[in-house]
């Protein structure tokens, strides 16, 4: 009888974060988050987390503070346009020195 | 045991003894006695299937599709337009890889409307890279459904098993109905080792990439280009698995051993005429009577039409002085298609038979014994003579 | 229907990857990662080509974590008929079966399928993010896309007709659940899918995803925008439970207050730069009658 392996290349995916690549360098304004602001970070209990919420890419952690993965932040500026509390601020990408990858 | 029934009915029990899980279909004649006779194997009861009565024939390819990718042996049928209505899903079922069966009970194809037998249907589905099985008798239906599901599921295509509409859905034959038990030995349960699972998620049929990517654990993944070209060599070998899986069937029911093609008195023949589907049937009366006249002749049917058995068939001309091909089909604009194929195949045999072409038969248009004889005739007596080009047979106006 | 869900108890499981190849700000981007979160992990999902399919990522690396079937456009529905009847046959009842189509697969080239798998009681989940064109292919108009608005289909006058009324269809059906949601109001979206999962038969949710590059708003708007279409009334969040209509969240708070006019809603979006007075007034007439009966 045959021996061939049949049907060994074919269309399926694995999952896995960062198909786009390091999508945070798409960015041109980069989220900052004011910790003197930052309602979780001031209360130092969990609350409001917004930016968690509203976050399309999830880069935003539940945490107090809020951590942005900068890796992949595409820098939509949701975040902050939905902060209660105007704690994040969209800072010129050319002004900070270049970090991740 | 034997029984005398329609060959959409042989098709629906050969169907049911596969222990299909899932069937979709769409009515359309000449196929609907198949899907009735299933609807009802189901709703009695003796099958343990699925059946969804979807709203189009594009929607019953869907449902096998993901019900195939989900783990389940799925089956569909139809004829003609139907057919075509599922075009672009015949082309994801292949690149899918899924060992999908479906009957189609031939069809000419409208417009203008036509609801009786020639095969356009599925010729014209020739480069999707489904395997193509034609049967010949409903003998051949119920066994060729049989055997398709093991070969769909042994190579990951998806099989058409084919057969004319009318001439063989809605005649009745006696036929040998399979024992279950040994349905169930020839045909293991199907149990893929990749289907849609929560447990172990995967992304089916996602975008592929012209160049080739690593993937997540660094190892580097097939383009698009490669995909095809497995595709297509899975297809190549699959002539041979087929021919293993008709040995292993012979073996468990007695029956098979003509699995690419089926001859007739060829292999003393000068001339062998050559065609698809039942009319090669037909044929071996004409081929008697002239062999009563002392004209080596005999037919060829050509079983399996894609993968193309072009090594089978080459084999059978070898030496021969005159191929005469007769289709129900053609390549509109060019030739018939079976014919350009084997011309195609003979290209590098050594010794080259001659080969003619007729169309006859399209919409149903009924082929007389004595047209066949005088075609076959015509080729015999003066085979150094003819164009290139097909010619039709039966034309009245 | 009153939220069950708040920020705060939100589940932080994500099924969805970072530095997939959605667009920045893109609305899908949030209803997906909300909406698997509500469906969780015993969930089989069925995606036509549409936007989704490039979030859903690229061979071999696939963005989301759950099980998915990428399906001929038209054949939606169907497919997640098989993907069922194939649980059914497995005996694995307990699976989500939930196909995720846009606007076009949906109120489009899809509506075929949809409505088959209605008519015969499917038990499938089905959701139409509706970001009103076909995105995916460079903002063609679809049925869904609202009168007036410009698309490179509808270059110069905007689109002449009316934006197709899908969820009022696939109702009509007769099926057990009916929903709209949106974007901007992430938790109320949360519990209707929530709600989806407990109920059998076919579900239809029916979720408005505002697009930066296709609607022409900067990318930080996109709750901005989502939010001004249901406080001017243009998309309205309810449920059709059993036949039974009801307003949620948002547009339940805006019964017998003053809404916000239309045109702070269209003067958000470049789309709508072609529109005259007679379609704002006309559109303007239709939202008030159409509240009048709310």
């Amino acid at each position: 009888m045959t021996t061939r392996t049949f049907c060994n290349k074919i269309s399926r995916s694995k999952p896995s974060p960062g198909d786009g690549g390091n999508t945070g360098s798409w960015r041109v304004l980069r989220p900052v988050i004011n910790l003197e602001a930052c309602i979780p970070a001031k209360r130092n209990k969990k609350a409001c987390f917004h930016c968690w919420l509203y976050c399309p890419d999830s880069v935003v952690s539940k945490t107090i503070p809020p951590v942005i993965n900068y890796e992949y932040c595409k820098g939509c500026g949701i975040c902050a346009e939905e902060c209660p509390a105007d704690a994040i601020s969209m800072v010129d990408e050319s002004t900070h020195p270049v970090e991740e990858k | 045991m034997h029984i005398i029934e329609s060959g959409n009915v042989a098709a629906a029990t050969g169907v049911k003894l596969a222990r299909a899980q899932v069937i979709a279909a769409y009515p359309i004649t000449p196929q609907t006695p198949l899907t009735e006779k299933l609807s009802e194997f189901v709703e009695s009861g003796a099958l343990k299937a699925e059946y969804i009565p979807v709203e189009s024939e594009h929607s019953a390819m869907a449902v096998c599709i993901a019900a195939s990718t989900a783990g389940t042996r799925a089956f569909t049928a139809t004829s003609a337009n139907g057919l075509l209505y599922m075009v672009e899903q015949l082309h994801w079922a292949v690149g899918a890889r899924l060992p999908i069966v479906m009957c189609v009970a031939n069809r000419g194809i409208g417009a203008p409307w036509t609801v009786w037998n020639d095969q356009q249907d599925t010729i014209s589905q020739r480069d999707a890279g489904w395997i193509q099985i034609y049967a010949n008798d409903h003998q051949q239906i119920i066994d060729a459904v049989i055997k398709a599901f093991r070969l769909a599921q042994t190579v990951s295509i998806p099989v058409m098993v084919c057969y004319d509409g009318y001439l063989l859905s809605h005649t009745y034959m006696p036929f040998d109905v399979p024992e279950q038990s040994k349905v169930d030995s020839f045909l293991p349960a199907f149990a893929p080792t990749h289907f849609l699972d929560p447990e172990n998620p995967g992304n089916f049929n996602t975008v592929t990439l012209p160049d080739i990517r690593p993937g997540v654990d660094g190892e580097m993944a097939p383009g698009y280009i490669e995909i095809r070209h497995n595709l297509h060599q899975d297809l190549r070998a699959t002539l041979d698995t087929f021919v293993e899986i008709d040995k292993a069937f012979e073996k468990e029911f007695g029956r098979g051993g003509n699995p690419l093609v089926e001859k007739y008195r060829c292999d003393d023949a000068d001339f062998v005429a050559v065609c698809i589907g039942s009319l090669s049937y037909q044929l071996r009366d004409v081929i008697d009577i002239m062999r009563e006249n002392d004209v080596k002749i005999g037919v060829m049917g050509v079983q399996m039409y894609r993968p193309f058995p072009d090594k089978a068939i080459v084999d059978a001309l070898r030496g021969k002085k005159c191929a005469i091909v007769f289709e129900k089909a053609l390549s509109y604009g060019n030739q018939g298609a079976l014919y350009a194929d084997i011309k195609a195949a003979l290209y590098t045999s050594e010794k080259k038979p001659r080969i003619h072409n007729y169309i006859l038969g399209l919409g149903g248009r009924e082929i007389k014994t004595q047209q066949l004889l005088d075609a076959l005739t015509a080729s015999c007596t003066s085979p150094d003579t003819f164009e290139d080009t097909p010619r039709w047979i039966g034309l009245k106006l | 229907m009153e939220n069950q869900t708040t920020i705060l108890n939100l589940t932080e499981e994500e099924f969805v990857h970072p530095g997939n190849r959605a667009c920045s700000g893109c609305g899908l981007s949030i209803v997906y990662r909300i909406g698997l979160k509500a469906l969780g992990k015993n969930t089989i999902l069925v995606v036509p080509p549409s936007c989704l399919t490039v979030l859903q990522g690229l061979y071999p690396v696939a963005s989301t974590k759950l099980p998915c079937v990428n399906v001929t456009f038209a054949s939606t529905g169907a497919a997640a008929t098989g993907v069922r009847a194939a649980m059914r046959a497995l005996k694995k009842e307990n699976v989500n079966v939930v196909a995720w189509a846009g606007d076009g697969g949906t109120s489009d080239i899809g509506i075929q399928a949809l409505s088959g798998a209605c008519e015969r009681g499917e038990d499938i989940i089905y959701i139409c993010y509706d970001n009103e064109a076909y995105m995916n292919t460079g903002v063609q108009r679809s049925g869904t896309t609202p009168q007036g608005v410009i698309t490179t289909t509808t270059p110069i006058k905007g689109k002449l007709q009316e934006k197709k009324d899908v969820p009022s269809i696939i109702a009509a059906h007769g099926i057990g659940y009916v929903a709209t949601a949106s974007a901007a109001y992430p938790l109320d979206f949360y519990d209707k899918v929530r709600k989806a999962t407990t109920i059998s038969g076919p579900r239809y949710i029916h979720v408005h995803t505002p697009c930066p590059p296709g609607w022409s708003f900067e990318t930080r708007y996109t709750i901005k925008v989502g939010k001004l279409a249901v406080q001017t009334g243009l998309f309205d969040l309810y449920e059709i439970e059993n036949g039974e209509f009801r307003l949620t969240g948002a547009s339940k708070n805006l019964v017998g207050k003053a809404r916000l006019p239309v045109t702070e809603y269209f003067k958000t979006q470049g789309r709508f730069k072609s529109l005259d007075k007679d379609i704002i007034k006309k559109v303007q007439e239709q939202v008030d009658a159409k509240w009048a009966r709310y």
